[in-house]
């Protein structure tokens, strides 16, 4: 199906816009295509090797920090960056570099064979549970954070105080924009008066309950932050290049 | 034995290894690429001075471990935890056969823990039995990504790893180190996921449970099984050199894990040979917890006595020299009756 919108689609591109101009908006497509493990996106994190225009058709290449990476994240941001360029409306290979299952997950993206028709026996449905369980940790995460930075500006304010905090007292600021977002994508409710502590699945929070769901999040906020430090470090080793890509990781307090 | 400032510290580094990564060893592709993920890791958060040429990495045999172990690194008792890879490497990854007999020629510096995989199912179980008299078990490392014919990983749970787990007790095997790793069937859901672990330290209260690498990359659910379980503790590999490159993270992971389990469950190790002990054993002991990081109590030197050395004595009884024990403990790191009570 889509090659066959691709064929169409790829005489009329093919001496119109400007490689340099393709090339920013398949930057821009591949800005919204996250790890969900660390919760950033493939462009910030230096994981798009390489974007070219050849005979019409936007070849990207995508690497990650080791070969052994889990190869169900690896597919899930492969196929994300296909189907966000797809939208450019071009013919797209996306390619995965020297990874354990660089061939099996290849082969599925040029046949848009599906998570199922590219793993076979290994997959069961589908990883839409997956994709789940990670949304609701960036959103623990984002919540920690928000917190965090709350207390720190409230020394007064003993833990159990965040019971009375809502969504409306935080600041506007980055780490509450991000906290929204994640309630947003999660369907979770966003108004002023909703208390901002939650459940890891977005329920109310018993008040006596407070401290320790905020240490809950805590221990999850301190390893995807640290993940995410030993995955950029890894990829700068493994591919010295990718530091120049890499932009800062946001909310980074100092690290060392 | 480390001393600094007076103060003696026993170590016992829980997780080392003796591999081979040779190109004349390496089935294929993925023994070349299993090795080049180690080396980037020992890269990325070695100190520069520490860090190996490639070619020394890819094996470093019984004399060099002897000498960056227990002549320069100051460790008093080491444990092979290894991890087989029949799969990338022909004649195994650990060298099962190198590191036992370096085992007997030294019983009072090492000590030889194997390994097993449920997917051998019964012919496995028997080989572990007569593994268990070989090797006089105390302990086995379980690598749940090993590649097994067309299978990419196991789980604890599975009932033939109930079976190896029944006879690990049966044969007074008490020691069980976990390492996670990314691939296993199905794929739908996170492999590093340790709910297995959860079940298992709950039916096995007898048995226990050492994650490596203290559940990272998911610090968070491992912490939270911990707490649960008094029978699972963590294991430092992997997390130590984070002490070098990035401190406050180190002081985060450690104060993790001291709010969630205790001091008595954590253990230190160098992760031999992709990092040495001698360094980690230095930055360890002058470590502080960041004086703004007012969420976490500082680090006294009686946790840091424990997790370098007496909490992984006591569990595999070795003895621990009266100058290096805590007030109030006998040989084996255990507490006295009188301290008990006090």
């Amino acid at each position: 199906m889509r090659a066959a919108v691709n064929e169409q689609v790829a005489a009329v591109f093919a001496d119109s816009a400007p490689d340099t101009d393709v090339l920013e908006r398949a930057r821009e497509a591949l800005g919204t295509v996250v790890d969900p493990e660390l919760d950033e996106s493939i462009t910030d994190l230096g994981f798009v090797r390489s974007m070219d225009v050849a005979d019409g058709e936007l070849v990207v290449h995508l690497r990650l920090p080791t070969s052994f990476c889990a190869p169900n994240f690896a597919y899930l941001m492969a196929s994300d960056a296909k189907d966000a360029l797809l939208a450019l409306g071009m013919p797209v290979t996306v390619r995965l570099d020297d990874h354990h299952d660089s061939e099996i997950i290849n082969r599925g993206l040029a046949a848009d064979a599906g998570y199922r028709g590219t793993f076979g026996d290994e997959a069961d449905e589908d990883l839409d549970e997956l994709r789940l369980t990670f949304r609701r940790k960036a959103h623990t995460a984002a919540m920690e954070r928000a917190l965090t930075r709350y207390l720190r500006a409230h020394p007064d304010l003993p833990e159990e105080g965040l019971y009375d905090v809502t969504l409306g007292d935080l600041p506007d600021d980055d780490a509450t924009r991000a906290l929204l977002r994640h309630r947003c994508t999660l369907g979770l409710p966003t108004g002023d008066d909703r208390p901002a502590l939650v459940g890891r699945n977005g329920e109310p929070c018993a008040q006596e309950d407070v401290p320790w769901r905020l240490r809950v999040a805590r221990s999850l906020r301190v390893s995807m932050d640290g993940n995410a430090h030993f995955c950029r470090g890894l990829l700068r080793t493994r591919y010295p290049d990718s530091a120049a890509d890499q932009l800062p990781r946001a909310f980074q307090e100092k690290v060392s | 034995m480390y001393t600094k400032d007076d103060e003696k510290y026993f170590i016992l580094d829980a997780h080392v290894a003796l591999w081979d990564a040779r190109p004349e060893n390496q089935r294929n592709i993925h023994g070349k690429q299993f090795i080049d993920c180690f080396y980037d890791y020992h890269r990325n958060l070695s100190p520069e001075s520490e860090v190996w040429p490639y070619e020394e990495y890819l094996y470093q045999g019984g004399e060099r471990l002897m000498r960056d172990l227990f002549t320069h690194g100051y460790v008093d008792h080491a444990i092979f935890q290894p991890a087989l890879l029949s799969a990338f490497y022909n004649n195994g990854f650990g060298q099962t056969e190198e590191a036992f007999a370096l085992a007997q020629r030294h019983p009072d510096k090492l000590t030889y823990n194997h390994c097993w995989d449920p997917r051998f199912e019964q012919a496995g179980l028997d080989q572990l039995k007569r593994d268990a008299e070989r090797f006089g078990l105390k302990g086995v490392k379980l690598y749940t990504a090993e590649w097994q014919g067309d299978s990419r990983g196991y789980k604890l749970d599975d009932p033939w790893s109930y079976r190896y787990l029944e006879t690990c007790q049966e044969l007074g095997i008490r020691n069980i180190h976990i390492h996670k790793g990314p691939t296993i069937r199905p794929l739908d859901r996170d492999a590093f996921d340790v709910a297995d672990i959860d079940k298992v330290a709950t039916d096995f209260t007898d048995l226990n449970i050492i994650v490596e690498h203290c559940g990272l990359p998911r610090l968070e659910d491992f912490c939270w099984i911990a707490t649960q379980e008094p029978n699972v503790h963590a294991g430092l590999a992997v997390a130590m050199p984070f002490i070098h490159s990035r401190p406050r993270y180190f002081a985060q992971i450690i104060g993790e894990l001291l709010y969630w389990l205790d001091e008595d469950r954590i253990q230190f190790s160098s992760d031999y040979a992709i990092w040495t002990p001698k360094w980690l054993v230095e930055h360890f002991v002058d470590f502080r917890i960041p004086e703004d990081m007012t969420e976490y109590a500082p680090l006294t030197t009686a946790q840091k006595k424990k997790i370098l050395g007496l909490n992984a004595a006591k569990m595999y009884d070795i003895d621990v020299p009266a100058e290096c024990r805590l007030p109030g403990e006998d040989s084996a790191g255990s507490r006295t009756e009188a301290m008990a009570v006090a």
